[in-house]
């Protein structure tokens, strides 16, 4: 064995071995930094759960007002989810015609720069929405349409009841709703939209369809798994949106069906968070317990929506 | 002998649309003058119902029925992104507008610890008070959970792409799906019960927000990383590793830098998205009169939690706490645009040739 041979091993080995000891680090701190991400969802449940239950399982003589938890957390999960309703059926239809909009009707050039707009739409932070709301929304409604509502409309019980002078109303803050959830469905939408294969929108114009007609054989089936997931998701981002509705609503201790008027049933994140900040013992407990409530309802949601987007594209292969 | 084979029907002119287009707009500036009073606004909102009818009508009796559903189709899609992007250029018009009244040095520079001397000069409209201490304060706890979410994110989306196999990748993705719809309250109510634990009830610091918000800003920073290390060609580490080079080597020194313009563009689109979150930190990092430089210690003032309560709890006269927010919203969508234009330029300037 020459001397070069000799040093050209040692070299290889101490190489090997930093490279190894480099690697085993390497790959421990990727590993646990993934472990990390499960720890830290435990954590959220469990904390919460920790937090919360003394607020669940709490004596109501002992807090203001005797609420058991149920009857206390209750009108606040339905408002929860009367104002996200309320905000998907306004967003999801006009969500879809703007993802339509930019995947297929926008010139080409155009359509990115629209893309752009919509998730800088997403990007506006929500206590900005909050207080264009009130400033700007809520006047502008109440003026021109609550009064008319409840003057034509009032034998639909949404539409019920002394119209709000200040618009600040369950009705508003579903339309701010709508708008910050909308570039969510868009985006997901327009993404599934503009993955319809090219040849299916071809056979279709080639048999002579217009283009709606085409959009309805072969861009509206196969996205349909999107457009959904999307909706989806959108419901849950809608369901945990907090300054928008803590800042518009004015809210009522209660169920209330009319959105026109000044007693709305609070949503639990808006509830958090105009009490949090002013509660202490119990009190804080109690809130923690129902944000757990709110961290359930999202999941479910969500979960949903994740299984009809893994069901894939059915309409496709159908 | 020639003879053109139509498969249509006869089209519109452009002078027959143009028409149609001019008589919408005449039937609704009548229809406003009758119902609703001419103004802009309303001359729109009526447009907007005749224009699709006129279309429809005009089209179905000068083309056929399919032809009239297409162009119906056609006009109300352009017309749900503008009914989009009118709340976007409201919202930012009057950002600007109610904003610009306090956006002076005053605002920039000052804290809301008032004399008696500025409260006297308020009630008599003097400009006092200012959002210095919040703007010091969305900066260190935004900086604190960018410290934690994107090493934690980064090195995550690594595990999924360069080693995870198997159960434990798996539950690692779905739980990375579960953390992106935590809504952000309950990640607030996270950090604050976490912390209740370490310093007793009741507490706030910069350090819980910062742990709130990198628990949302974490699985955005995993999904793009994640997204654009797996567009690296697969090429490129096994030439790498053929070579002899370990695989730690292979990752740091090849496969992120071609994915860096991926993975900085998505760290910095995650970091405009926590930059306006309000509700986590007002329930972890509360509200100070002044700046507060220390996040292990004490309540701290940023930019989204001063808006929000200069506008609900304005004193006295209210226009001068209004004014503060919008003024703080101004800054807050000015910092939230350039972050997002900045993902995009990074994106375009350092994408490498070779991955379009």
């Amino acid at each position: 064995m020459t001397l070069t041979e000799t040093r050209t091993q040692a070299r290889d080995s101490a190489a090997g071995r930093t490279g190894r000891v480099g690697d085993r680090v390497f790959a421990g701190l990727s590993k646990g930094a993934g472990i990390l991400i499960l720890v830290t969802l435990a954590g959220v449940a469990l904390f919460l759960l920790r937090e919360g239950l003394p607020g669940i399982n709490v004596d109501p003589a002992e807090m203001d007002g005797s609420d058991t938890f149920i009857q206390y957390v209750g009108p606040l999960v339905f408002g929860t989810v009367f104002a996200a309703l309320i905000a998907l059926i306004l967003a999801a239809p006009i969500a879809i015609a703007v993802a339509l909009f930019i995947s297929h009707y926008a010139p080409r050039r155009l359509a990115s720069t629209l893309g752009y707009l919509i998730d800088l739409l997403a990007a506006i932070p929500s206590v900005v929405f909050g207080i264009w709301g009130i400033r700007v929304l809520a006047p502008l409604l109440a003026e021109n349409v609550y009064p008319w509502m409840s003057e034509n409309a009032s034998f639909i019980p949404f539409f019920s009841g002394t119209s709000s002078t200040s618009g600040r109303t369950m009705l508003t803050a579903g339309v701010v709703l709508a708008v910050m959830i909308l570039p969510i469905i868009t985006a997901i939408s327009r993404e599934v939209f503009l993955q319809t294969p090219r040849l299916h929108e071809e056979a279709s114009l080639a048999l002579g369809a217009t283009k709606w007609e085409m959009i309805r054989q072969a861009v509206l089936p196969y996205g349909r798994s999107g457009i959904i997931s999307g909706a989806m998701l959108g419901l849950g981002r809608a369901l945990g949106e907090t300054m928008a509705v803590a800042i518009i609503m004015s809210p009522s201790d209660g169920y209330f069906w009319s959105v026109i008027t000044n007693q709305n049933s609070n949503t639990i994140a808006s509830n958090i968070a105009l009490k949090f900040p002013e509660s202490s013992g119990l009190e804080v407990n109690r809130l923690i317990a129902t944000g757990l409530v709110l961290f359930v309802i999202t999941f479910l949601v969500n979960s949903l929506a994740r299984r009809v987007a893994a069901a894939g594209f059915s309409g496709a292969e159908g | 002998m020639s003879t053109t084979l139509s498969m249509t029907s006869r089209r519109m002119s452009t002078m027959e649309h143009a028409a149609v287009a001019v008589g919408a707009l005449l039937v609704g500036v009548l229809l406003s003058a009758v119902l609703s009073g001419v103004a802009v606004g309303w001359v729109g909102v009526w447009t907007a119902v005749t224009y699709p009818i006129a279309v429809y009508a005009s089209s179905r009796i000068l083309e056929d029925r399919r032809q009239a559903t297409d162009r119906l189709v056609r006009v109300v899609v352009t017309l749900a992104f503008i009914v989009v992007v009118l709340p976007l250029a409201s919202l930012v018009w009057t950002v600007i507008v109610e904003g610009a009244a306090r956006f002076d040095t005053t605002f920039l520079s000052g804290n809301m610890r008032l004399t008696l001397d500025d409260i006297a000069s308020q009630r008599t409209g003097g400009e006092v008070g200012g959002a210095f201490h919040a703007m010091i304060g969305t900066l260190i706890v935004t900086a604190v959970s960018t410290v934690i979410a994107i090493p934690l994110g980064l090195f995550t989306a690594i595990y999924l792409v360069e080693y995870g196999r198997g159960r434990l990748a798996k539950a690692i993705t779905s739980m990375v799906d579960v953390m992106t719809g935590i809504p952000s309250i309950v990640a607030g109510l996270f950090a604050y019960a976490l912390f209740v634990l370490i310093l007793g009830p009741g507490t706030r610091t910069g350090l819980a927000g910062g742990v709130a918000l990198s628990v949302l800003m974490t699985p955005v920073v995993i999904r793009s990383a994640e997204e654009m290390l797996r567009l690296v060609p697969n090429e490129l580490r096994e030439a790498s590793l053929a070579l002899g080079v370990p695989r730690w080597k292979t990752i740091s020194k090849v496969v992120l830098p071609t994915a860096i313009a991926g993975i900085l563009t998505g760290a910095t689109l995650a970091i405009a998205r926590v930059i306006g979150e309000t509700a986590p930190l007002l329930v972890t990092v509360g509200l100070a009169q002044e700046t507060n430089l220390n996040p292990f210690d004490g309540r701290m003032t940023t930019l989204p939690v001063y808006t929000y309560y200069q506008y609900v709890q304005p004193g006295i006269p209210t226009e001068a706490g209004q004014n503060r927010a919008w003024a703080a919203a101004l800054m807050l969508v000015i910092i939230v645009a350039v972050l997002f234009t900045l993902g995009r330029v990074l994106a375009k300037v350092l994408q490498p040739k070779g991955l379009r």
